[in-house]
């Protein structure tokens, strides 16, 4: 089985914070780590590896010091990884990012398992996963929560998170799947693993060793631009109830009845179905 | 090529824009900013330049004829031939852009005996339903959808496309985005028409709502936008005055689907279904122990709400991951969000900043959930919960 685990490398958001005062993002200190999903969506691959035989490469876009990113996936378990970087690559948006993913995976020879994260943490925008399927043109699902098995006749029975429950699917490979936290709990590295990252060799891959339309990558390939970006506006200031926890309480139910809550009616009336 | 630039003449070396640079990608020396490789030329900083000293250069890569586009569309998604809560919401924006534009609203509607979903849709004001009645089109078929949904958009050419920011609407419409070539941009939380332009300003939340971006497609047709669940104001059923036409698509092919559905599985709505719920109770580790949810669960049905966690929550195995409300878990919108024992990090407010009011209750009032927080109670909340809980139900 050939599996492929797409990654990006994202700032940590935990320590970016908001500037109150000038209302722009403080960055003490921000440190590359690989999109939290993507840690879910690399132990699957593994796992599947592990189950099923074959091998399973990381592939991410980006600059050079996404290197770091790749090496950390190696020392997770992943056998390969791959680098598509190139300063025609910067300024992609979801579908440049898709199409030039895409070409990765088919120089690569394509594979019968591309995972992914459900979306990345800066843009959040989860569109990259279905962008690449398309360009492959294999199915997608997103969203999986666990993937209960793969059979001998080359299908995958997965479970896909909804709002509202889960669906059960069955779906012929290959497939492209986005994954969501519940999925796995993610290893960490071992130390042969930290080895292995040391002295793999990552194969890095420029716009000319791609088959990709050059109308089509980074910046004059994104039908989209940012036209601004600012902090969105502080709530200013709470109301806070101290003290007595009574009169703390009655007046907070004050307000929110203003919203819409309705004291002692909702619960009794439609709590049970 | 190069795509950024520093005019270093016009470069004050103020360094404003360092501070809005998220991928530390800019470097000053000698008061002079520089680039470095870790661009990804998201634009921040040509936006924060007081000296226009930073620039952009853009080529459209084969732009189409936009002028043959017109009028807005919208996806009508559906589950059990029942409308999904969010297309009341996506018409209503459609409605708002129609004030600016003065187009037709169409709507896309895919599946099986959905012709009184059809009429459905002309009652929300929408005038022209492409319709697709199939037997061949079932529940979670995205694959046949994305294909249709394609087709029909070359063939109809609307301006501007919009569905909901749903599980399947942010599967299916970047699938058809890049069938078609078009940008689209990912729950928006707010859509306008540039009065000069008439282009659709798409703002949006990124970096875990920390930074709001406002996005444009100039060059691509359709403009496409999923739009945030209970943000945007549903529309109002129209008057009888109201003449909708449904069209029948038949010359379409219908593709064989190659996804299988083999069971769906519906969680006990009432508590897990957060992201129509009007109202949620959360909590988080302050509950210090699993059987403390019960607290919540009781408060959450005092109101007729649903339940949510925190990640610290759902990580020490109190409560199943669908509850999760954040940054790596949901995205909640209610009209109150009531949170009790969260902290208030930075990934758990990405999930529940936009709600409309947020209420804390906790022990410190140092904690970060109290910036956010319209009304909150400093207390323990072993006792503010229960006597919520008390008053509510007297
Ligand atoms: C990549 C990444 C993604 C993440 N994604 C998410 C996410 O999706 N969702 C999420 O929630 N978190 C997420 N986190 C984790 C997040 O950073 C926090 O660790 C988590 O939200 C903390 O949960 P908490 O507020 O329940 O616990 P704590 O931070 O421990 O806070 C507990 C609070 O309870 C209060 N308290 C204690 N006892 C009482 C009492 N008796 N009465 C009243 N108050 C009391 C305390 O004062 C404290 O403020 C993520 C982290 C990372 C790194
Ligand atoms: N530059 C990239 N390189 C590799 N994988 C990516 C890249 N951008 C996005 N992805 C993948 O697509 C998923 C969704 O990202 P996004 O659509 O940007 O929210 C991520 O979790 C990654 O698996």
């Amino acid at each position: 089985m050939n599996i492929v685990v797409c990654i990006k490398q994202v700032p940590d958001t935990t320590n970016i914070k908001i500037n109150p005062e000038t209302n722009t993002l403080i960055r003490t200190g921000v440190e590359s780590i690989i999109n939290p999903f993507d840690m879910y969506a690399l132990e699957e691959g593994i796992r599947l590896k592990e189950k099923h035989g074959g091998t399973v490469t990381a592939l991410s876009m980006g600059p050079p010091q996404v290197e770091e990113s790749l090496r950390e996936a190696i020392s997770l378990g992943i056998d390969d990884a791959c680098l598509l970087s190139d300063r025609a690559f910067a300024g992609a948006d979801t579908l440049a990012t898709a199409y030039t993913l895409a070409a990765g995976i088919r120089k690569l020879g394509g594979a019968d398992i591309i995972l992914m994260g459900r979306q990345a943490i800066d843009g959040d925008t989860g569109q990259v996963g279905p962008g690449v399927a398309e360009n492959l043109g294999i199915t997608h699902v997103t969203d999986i929560r666990k993937i209960e098995q793969i059979d001998e006749d080359g299908t995958i029975i997965v479970e896909r998170l909804l709002e509202d429950g889960y669906v059960r699917l069955k779906i012929k490979l290959p497939v492209l799947l986005t994954v969501v936290k519940e999925i796995n709990e993610p290893r960490l590295p071992s130390l042969r693993g930290k080895l292995a990252a040391k002295k793999k060799e990552i194969v890095t891959w420029v716009e000319e060793d791609l088959e990709i339309d050059s109308e089509r990558i980074g910046l004059v390939g994104s039908p989209t631009f940012v036209k601004k970006i600012f902090t969105p506006p502080k709530p200013s200031g709470g109301k806070i109830f101290q003290g007595d926890t009574r009169e703390a309480v009655a007046s907070l139910l004050e307000e929110l009845k203003k919203a819409g809550i309705t004291a002692g009616k909702k619960g009794s009336e439609d709590g049970n179905n | 090529m190069e795509t950024i630039k520093i005019l270093l003449d016009k470069c004050s070396g103020c360094g404003l824009c360092l501070k809005v640079c998220a991928y530390d990608a800019l470097d000053l020396v000698d008061k002079k900013v520089y680039i470095n490789e870790r661009c990804t030329i998201c634009g921040a900083c040509v936006d924060v330049c007081k000296f226009d000293a930073i620039e952009i250069y853009r080529r459209s890569f084969k732009g189409q004829d936009v002028s043959a586009y017109s009028g807005i569309c919208v996806y009508a998604e559906h589950r059990k031939n029942k409308l999904s809560s969010v297309v009341p919401e996506v018409i209503g924006a459609a409605r708002e852009l129609k004030k600016d534009l003065d187009k037709t609203i169409s709507a896309i509607l895919l599946g099986s005996g959905v012709k009184p979903l059809a009429e459905e849709l002309i009652s929300y004001g929408v005038d022209e339903v492409w319709m697709i009645d199939s037997l061949e089109i079932v529940d979670f078929a995205e694959d046949i959808q994305a294909d249709l949904v394609a087709r029909i958009l070359m063939e109809k050419k609307p301006e501007i496309f919009l569905g909901g920011g749903t599980i399947i609407g942010r599967s299916l419409l970047p699938r058809v985005a890049a069938k078609i070539l078009s940008g689209l941009t990912a729950d928006c939380t707010e859509l306008t028409i540039d009065t000069e332009s008439k282009f659709l300003k798409q703002t949006r939340p990124a970096f875990g709502g920390n930074i709001m971006a406002t996005i444009l497609c100039q060059n691509h047709r359709p403009q496409m936008a999923t739009v945030r669940h209970k943000v945007m104001k549903a529309a109002e059923k129209v008057g009888a005055g109201h003449n909708g036409k449904i069209v029948e698509l038949h010359d379409i092919p219908i593709p064989h689907s190659k996804i299988e559905v083999l069971e769906f599985v519906e969680e006990q709505t009432e508590t897990v279904n957060l992201a129509e719920a009007d109202f949620i109770v959360s909590g988080g580790r302050g509950l210090k122990d699993p059987k403390n949810f019960d607290l919540i669960e009781k408060l959450s049905k005092a109101i007729g709400g649903a339940v949510g966690a925190s990640r610290a929550a759902v990580d020490a195995g109190w409560i199943p991951y669908s509850h999760q409300v954040g940054q790596t878990g949901k995205t909640v919108n209610p009209t109150i969000y009531i949170a009790c024992g969260i902290s208030g990090a930075i990934q758990h407010l990405a999930g529940m900043k936009s709600s409309d009011i947020i209420v804390a209750i906790n022990s410190d009032a140092n904690a970060p959930i109290f910036d956010v927080a319209h009304y909150g109670i400093v207390g323990n909340l072993f006792e503010v919960v229960p006597e919520l809980v008390k008053q509510i139900t007297e």
